[in-house]
């Protein structure tokens, strides 16, 4: 079993190429060619994750870590382009390049002996996360943390993407307070962008829905189908055949918080019936955990989806 | 040597390459590329960790693993706040620099206030 996760020419080969599009972030001239390496860099790591034996982690980094930051970085770096020219001449000193790369090799060197000075063998929760795994009802062990050892986590990780939307509205201009995100996309109706935003959401939707079934048993979940939706459903925005809804519709909010809601509403009711906040009694573990990961599904992905469209742009209904 | 402790070494560089841009680069944009390259490498790391630990039959340790997709998805909402940040200043004041004197803005009117 171990033998598929030792070093071959392939795992040498992911490393190097990750460094050097690591490399290529910094060093490229152009903003936008340094995001477009930045978006490769993330879909290495992904790579990189499943060599690592974390397949839910390589399907959250490709579809967050790259794709929807990813997006958000291509939309800035067009936004942006007018800047470039002025920042080359704000290009820091000798002496700054020096320091940086000084406490860079520093922070590199200590965390590189850190890790050859790892323990052995190393300390693991997974034979206490395998002993209790059968109280959940669930069977994939990440699941398993994310949703009943550590939901707590899970509970404030889902509020902070809520505050995020909050935070990005917040920066509405006021004549835009209220108002629909982002610019009105108007596209070639025949074009690439507009074919390809009517093929792919049928097929994006029902993966992102498998995804996040399956995410029980196998790799996957809530989070990875959600980036997946919000995705499909930004194709079709940017295509111009759908739009942002107006940020100060009563539904719109009521839907963005209703995942949260759900969850804190669990966790309390654990207070009283099982003894503890976020607890589950005996033989409930499982229904408790699906009507979370339900409620939370549709709202993560309404969520993800606003946060990378922006704050409100324009008043007009 | 084995692939976590491959992939520990190149996270240690990650985060090297990912502070060296942070500091070098001027451009506010620039900025947030690096500290998520930064950020790549500092979860690469914690990801060999969780492989190290693998056991029970599993590909790692599935409680950072866990603590890793939490951090991805709190990594890309605060890259969204940044980035709103960002723009937002760009409107107000026509210019994306971190400069304490900038230079003139080419299109002083973008401000509404």
């Amino acid at each position: 079993m171990m033998d598929v996760y030792m070093m071959d020419a392939y795992t040498i080969g992911l490393a190097m190429l990750v460094l050097v599009l690591a490399v290529w972030t910094v060093v490229a001239r152009d903003s936008f060619a340094a995001v477009v390496g930045f978006v490769a860099y993330g879909l290495l790591l992904a790579l990189a994750w499943v060599q690592l034996g974390g397949v839910d982690v390589a399907l959250t980094e490709a579809a967050l870590g790259s794709g929807l930051t990813g997006a958000l970085l291509l939309g800035a770096a067009a936004r942006l382009r007018v800047t470039e020219r002025p920042a080359r001449s704000e290009r820091p000193g000798r002496l700054t390049h020096l320091v940086a790369a000084l406490v860079a090799a520093g922070t590199t060197s200590a965390l590189g002996i850190a890790v050859l000075a790892l323990p052995d063998p190393a300390p693991t929760l997974a034979h206490e996360t395998a002993a209790n795994i059968e109280a959940t009802g669930v069977h994939n062990p990440l699941t398993a943390v994310l949703l009943a050892f550590r939901a707590v986590d899970t509970l404030l990780e889902a509020t902070v993407v809520l505050f995020a939307l909050i935070g990005v509205w917040s920066l509405a201009p006021d004549r835009a307070w209220g108002g629909r995100p982002g610019p009105l996309h108007r596209v070639d109706p025949q074009g690439p962008l507009a074919f390809l935003a009517r093929v792919l959401p049928p097929i994006g939707i029902i993966v992102g829905v498998y995804i996040f079934w399956i995410g029980a048993d196998l790799p996957g979940g809530k989070f990875q189908g959600a980036a997946l939706i919000a995705a499909m459903w930004l194709l079709a925005i940017f295509a111009g055949l759908s739009d942002t809804p107006r940020t100060d519709r009563r539904m719109l909010r009521l839907a963005l918080i209703a995942g949260p809601v759900v969850f804190m509403a669990v966790g309390a009711a654990g207070v009283v019936i099982a003894g503890a906040f976020l607890g589950y009694p005996e033989g409930l573990a499982k229904p408790l955990i699906v009507l979370i990961e339900w409620a939370l599904f549709p709202s993560l992905a309404l969520t993800l989806a606003l946060i990378v469209a922006g704050p409100p742009a324009r008043a007009e209904t | 040597m084995d692939a976590a402790t491959l992939f520990g070494l190149c996270a240690a560089l990650l985060v090297g390459i990912g502070i060296y841009a942070l500091i070098v680069n001027p451009q506010p944009l620039r900025k947030i590329i690096a500290f998520n390259v930064l950020g790549g490498g500092v979860f690469m790391l914690f990801g060999a960790i969780a492989r190290r630990g693998a056991a029970a039959g599993w590909g790692g340790d599935p409680v950072p693993q866990a603590l890793l997709i939490t951090g991805l998805v709190v990594a890309f909402c605060a890259t969204a706040l940044a980035i709103a940040l960002l723009l937002r200043l760009f409107e107000e004041a026509g210019s994306a620099t971190l400069a304490p004197d900038p230079p003139p803005s080419a299109d002083g009117d973008a401000a509404d206030h």
